[in-house]
C-alpha cells in the first residue's frame, strides 16, 4: 500500500478513462471495454459502478463499505491484487487503459465476482480460541497493552484475501488442499500469541495447514491493504515455533517448564 | 407446498442479517437449542458492523469509577430526547458490561488500560469515559469475534441472499422467501420465529457513511409483514463525514478524533461549538479550551469539550457555520486534531496510534496528513434511530414471532442515539432477541407455509425481468437519493415534506416499470430493483413521520417548528399499513416512565 499519495486538488476536469473490464463466468470469458468519466479523488470502484448504472446493469462485483474496511471488493487492476475501493485512479498510469479483472486464485463465478467460499471452509478447521481461567472473579483477565500489540496487528485483517490471491502455493499451485494460505497463518498466529490462548496448533500447522510451503518470498505482505506484516510478524515466528515443537528436542523439554 | 422452483429449508429460527445484532441473536438462540440458520445479504463478516470505529459503551467504571449504569441509563435518556423505550434503556445500560466481557471471552483484544483491564474512551453525550475499544475499528474487532465464536456453534450461514418476504400464516410469523444472488433460485425458509437484524437505511440518502447494504430492508420486510415501524422521523446525521474528494464524500470520519481532542474550527479558525450550548447540557460543558483539554487527559473535575456534546447539536452547529459562509473550502468545517502536538510528547506518532483508520483513509482517499493539516468534514447521514416497534424485554414486534435487534428495532436510542450505544445495542439485544426467539419457536412451532403468498411474491420479485426495457433500477434510486437528501435532510419544513411526499408518488409508479434484462445470476441491476421497494417504503415513513411531528427533537429538526414540544414529549409516531394498502401513521400515548427511573433521571440532571 502506498502511504502516501497525492492531495486531491479543485480541478473539475473530467478525463474519458479506458477500461478492460473481465467479463464471463466458470465457463470462461473476456475482457469488455468501457469508458468511464473520471474527475479528482475518484477510485477505481466509482468507475465500476459507472460503468454499472450506465452501461453495464448486469455488470457483477462486490462491494460494501466503500472506505478499505469491509474487504469485499478485491481484484486484480493492472494485474495487482488491490481493493477497488482504496485505489485512486490518479495513482494508475494516465496513458494505458486499466484493466479489471476478478481475483485469479478462486473459482469464477461471474464477472468480478469470485467464489471465497474455500476460506470460510479453512477457517472452521482451526482450532477455536480456548481462554485460560479468568485472572478476576468478575470472569476477566488483566492483561496489558504491550501484551495484545501483537496480535492486534494480526487482528486488523479485513479478510479480503487479496494475500491468499497472491501467493504462489494457491494462484500457481493450487495447493488448496494442502495449504491454508497467508491468512490463515496470520489468524492462527492470532490465536496462537492471543495472551489469554491455551490451545495447541503447531501440530495442525505442520501436518495438516502446509505451513512448509511458505518460502517467505513476502508477496502477501506487499498487497496487504492493511499494512499487516504477514510474513516477518506472523509467518516466521510460526515457523520457528513448529521448528522448535519437532526438531529441537531440548527446546522442546525447557517449552514444558515455560509458560506459553 | 407447490412452489415447483423453490428450494425449501427448515429451521427454528431465522436470523436476517450478519452483523453484531444478528450473529449474537444466532449464537444466543443456538445456545438455546434451536436449530438456527443465518441469511447474509453478503458474505459473512462483510456487513455495516464492521464499520463502526469509536468503541462500545458500558459502564464498566475501569477509568472512571463514578460511572455506573444509571448514569449511563440517564445520559441515553437525555441523549435520546426522552422519547426512548425506557424499558430497553434500562436493560441496555445494565447489561452492556457483561456483553461487553462476553466479547473478551471469546476472544476480542480490546485496548488496555495501565492496570491491565479493558480501556474506556470519552464519546459524545457520555459522563464518563465509557467505551470500550480497539484504536478506531471496534466494529471490526466485535464482528470478527462474533463471526468466529458463532461458525462453531452450529449455525447454518446463507451468504449473499437477498430476501424478499416474510411469509405469515393466520397472523403469525411461518418463514422468508428469498434467492441466492450467486444463481437467482428462489428459497423457502421455514420457520418458528424470525429475527430482523438487517441495519439502517442510510442509502435513501445521497450523502451517507452506510454501505450498500443500508436499504431499509427489515423495515420494509416488517411493515409489508403488517408490524408496526415506529420513530422513523429520527434520523441521525453524524456531523463528521469526509466532504473531499466527492467519490468519498459522506464517509465517516469517527467521533473518536473528537474524543481524543479534535477540535472544530470554522474558517475563522474559532471553535465555534461554545456559541451555541443547549441547557440540557450546560453543567457539563467545559468554560474553556484548557479545561476541555484538561478532560481529554482524564482529569475528572474537567468538563466535556463543547465538540462532544451530541451529535444531533453538533450537526446542526457545522451546518449553521456552514450555511453563515464561515465553512470550509468545499462546503464543510475544520477538524483539526494536528493541534494537540503542541500539547502531547510524540504527538504525531500518538496520532497515529490512535486512530490509525483515520490516519490512513485521510492519507489515501484525500491525499491529507491529519496529523499535520486539519480534516474537511460535514454531515452524513449516519444512523436511524426508528424501527420496527419491539416488546422492550423480548425484542418481539406486533407480528407474533417476528423479532427484531439492532438498528432496525426502535426504542433504545429515542430521538437520538449517543455514539458507542449502537455496538452495546446489537449485542444486549441481539441476545434478547435471540433467547427469546428460540423460546418462542419451541412453543409455538412452525407455521405453515401459504404456497399462494410464496406463488405471489416470486412473481412481484421476478416482475423485473418482464420489462427488459423498462427503466434502469439505478436511476430512480439516484433521483430518491436526491429527494430526500434535498427535502428531508437535517432541516425539514412543512412544504418541502410535502413536496418530497409527491416526489414519492412518481417515483413509486416509475419503480413499479423498473425492468432489468438478461440472467439472474448475480445481477446486480435486479438488487437495485428490489432495495428500490424498501428504499420506498422506508423514504414514504420518514417523509410523513416528519410531517406529524411539529417540533424538533434530537435527530428531527422542523425550521418551522424549531423548538422542543411538551406536547410531542407524550407520544412516538407509529406507520402500519392500512387495509387498503396505505400507509397510516397514529400518535401512540407513551407508557408513563417507572418512578424509579424517573428518580434516576431526575438526581443525574
Amino acid at each position: 500500500m502506498s502511504s502516501h499519495s497525492h492531495p486531491v486538488t479543485d480541478a473539475t476536469a473530467t478525463r474519458p478513462v479506458e477500461f478492460k473490464i473481465w467479463r464471463g463466468d466458470a465457463k470462461g470469458g473476456a475482457f469488455e471495454q468501457y469508458t468511464a468519466q473520471v474527475t479528482g479523488g475518484m477510485v477505481v470502484l466509482d468507475c465500476i459502478h459507472q460503468v454499472q448504472a450506465e452501461q453495464a446493469p448486469d455488470l457483477a462485483c462486490r462491494w460494501n463499505c466503500k472506505a478499505g474496511k469491509c474487504g469485499s471488493c478485491s481484484a486484480e487492476i493492472n494485474g495487482k491484487p488491490s481493493l477497488m475501493c482504496m485505489t485512486r485512479m490518479d495513482t494508475l498510469p494516465a496513458d494505458q487503459p486499466v484493466t479489471v479483472e476478478p481475483l485469479r486464485a478462486f473459482p469464477s463465478i461471474r464477472d468480478l465476482v469470485t467464489d471465497v467460499s474455500w476460506n470460510y471452509e479453512v477457517k472452521k478447521k482451526i482450532v477455536p480460541f480456548k481462554p485460560r481461567e479468568p485472572d478476576r472473579p468478575d470472569g476477566t483477565w488483566t492483561v496489558f497493552q504491550e501484551d495484545v500489540e501483537r496480535v492486534q496487528e494480526f487482528r486488523k485483517c479485513i479478510e479480503c484475501f487479496l494475500c491468499q490471491d497472491v501467493c504462489h502455493v494457491l494462484r500457481d499451485h493450487h495447493k488448496h488442499d494442502e495449504f491454508i494460505g497467508p491468512r490463515f497463518l496470520v489468524y492462527t498466529a492470532a490465536l496462537e500469541m492471543h495472551p489469554l490462548d491455551t490451545a495447541d496448533r503447531i501440530a495442525d500447522l505442520k501436518e495438516r495447514d502446509g505451513i512448509g510451503y511458505c518460502n517467505i518470498g513476502k508477496c502477501c505482505t506487499k498487497v496487504c491493504p492493511e499494512s499487516i506484516t504477514i510474513t516477518d510478524n506472523a509467518i516466521i515466528p510460526l515457523k520457528e515455533r513448529v521448528v522448535d515443537e519437532f526438531y529441537d528436542p531440548i527446546t522442546r523439554l525447557l517449552r514444558i517448564f515455560r509458560p506459553k | 407446498m407447490s412452489v415447483p422452483e423453490a428450494i425449501v429449508h427448515e429451521h427454528d429460527v431465522i436470523v436476517i442479517g450478519a452483523g453484531g445484532a444478528g450473529l449474537r441473536a444466532a449464537i444466543e438462540a443456538s445456545a438455546g437449542g434451536a436449530k438456527v440458520a443465518v441469511i447474509c445479504k453478503s458474505l459473512l463478516g462483510k456487513a455495516h458492523t464492521v464499520m463502526a470505529e469509536g468503541g462500545m459503551a458500558a459502564a464498566m467504571g475501569h477509568v472512571d469509577d463514578r460511572d455506573n449504569w444509571e448514569v449511563h441509563f440517564s445520559d441515553t435518556m437525555r441523549g435520546g430526547g426522552y422519547l426512548n423505550n425506557w424499558v430497553m434503556a434500562e436493560h441496555h445500560a445494565k447489561e452492556a458490561p457483561d456483553r461487553v466481557r462476553e466479547l473478551e471471552a471469546w476472544g476480542a483484544v480490546f485496548d488496555r488500560t495501565k492496570d491491565g483491564r479493558i480501556l474506556q474512551r470519552h464519546f459524545g453525550g457520555h459522563r464518563y469515559q465509557r467505551l470500550a475499544h480497539v484504536g478506531d475499528r471496534t466494529g471490526l474487532e466485535m464482528i470478527r469475534t462474533l463471526q468466529d465464536h458463532g461458525v462453531h456453534q452450529g449455525l447454518d450461514v446463507y451468504m449473499e441472499m437477498t430476501v424478499v418476504a416474510l411469509l405469515t400464516s393466520g397472523g403469525r410469523i411461518a418463514g422468508v422467501l428469498g434467492y441466492d444472488r450467486e444463481r437467482g433460485r428462489l428459497r423457502v425458509w421455514r420457520a418458528g420465529a424470525v429475527i430482523l437484524a438487517t441495519g439502517g437505511i442510510g442509502k435513501a440518502y445521497r450523502i451517507t457513511s452506510n454501505s450498500w447494504e443500508y436499504t431499509g430492508d427489515g423495515q420494509a420486510l416488517a411493515y409489508e409483514a403488517g408490524a408496526e415501524i415506529m420513530d422513523m422521523e429520527f434520523i441521525q446525521f453524524h456531523p463528521t463525514g469526509m466532504v473531499w474528494p466527492p467519490s468519498v464524500r459522506g464517509l465517516l470520519v469517527t467521533e473518536g478524533v473528537r474524543g481524543e481532542g479534535g477540535a472544530l474550527r470554522n474558517s475563522e479558525g474559532r471553535r465555534f461549538m461554545w456559541d451555541d450550548i443547549p441547557e440540557a447540557y450546560k453543567n457539563q460543558v467545559a468554560l474553556d479550551e484548557e479545561e476541555a483539554w484538561r478532560y481529554v487527559c482524564g482529569d475528572k473535575s474537567a468538563q466535556r469539550p463543547a465538540e462532544l456534546l451530541t451529535r444531533d447539536h453538533v450537526a446542526r452547529c457545522i451546518n449553521r457555520e456552514v450555511k453563515a459562509g464561515r465553512g470550509s473550502p468545499h462546503g464543510g468545517v475544520f477538524l483539526d486534531i494536528a493541534w494537540i502536538k503542541s500539547r502531547v510528547p510524540n504527538g504525531e506518532e500518538h496520532i497515529k496510534k490512535k486512530l490509525p483508520s483515520m490516519y490512513h483513509q485521510f492519507m489515501q482517499l484525500a491525499g491529507v496528513d491529519i496529523t499535520k493539516e486539519a480534516m474537511e468534514v460535514g454531515p452524513t447521514t449516519h444512523y436511524c434511530m426508528g424501527g420496527v416497534r419491539v416488546d422492550g424485554d423480548t425484542q418481539m414486534s406486533s407480528v407474533p414471532g417476528l423479532f427484531a435487534a439492532g438498528e432496525v428495532a426502535a426504542g433504545l436510542h429515542g430521538a437520538n442515539r449517543l455514539g458507542g450505544n449502537s455496538l452495546s445495542d446489537l449485542v444486549v439485544f441481539g441476545k434478547r432477541a435471540g433467547e427469546h426467539a428460540a423460546r418462542w419457536a419451541k412453543e409455538h412451532g412452525a407455521a405453515p407455509v401459504d404456497s399462494a403468498q410464496v406463488e405471489a411474491e416470486t412473481a412481484r420479485a421476478l416482475a423485473p425481468f418482464d420489462r427488459p426495457n423498462g427503466e434502469n433500477p439505478y436511476a430512480i434510486q439516484s433521483d430518491l437519493q436526491d429527494v430526500m437528501q434535498r427535502l428531508v435532510g437535517m432541516v425539514r419544513t412543512k412544504s418541502e415534506l410535502e413536496e418530497a411526499l409527491g416526489h414519492l408518488d412518481s417515483l413509486r409508479a416509475r419503480a413499479a416499470k423498473c425492468g432489468v434484462s438478461g440472467h439472474r445470476e448475480y445481477h446486480p441491476g435486479w438488487h437495485t430493483a428490489i432495495d428500490l421497494r424498501n428504499l420506498l417504503h422506508v423514504s414514504e415513513m420518514i417523509t410523513k413521520s416528519a410531517l406529524l411531528r411539529p417540533e424538533s427533537r434530537g435527530g428531527h429538526f422542523r425550521e418551522d417548528f424549531p423548538a422542543k414540544s411538551e406536547e410531542c414529549t407524550g407520544f412516538n409516531l407509529v406507520a402500519r399499513r392500512a387495509d387498503d394498502g396505505s400507509m397510516d401513521i397514529d400518535r401512540r400515548q407513551r407508557a408513563p416512565i417507572r418512578p424509579d427511573l424517573q428518580a434516576i433521571i431526575e438526581r443525574m440532571k
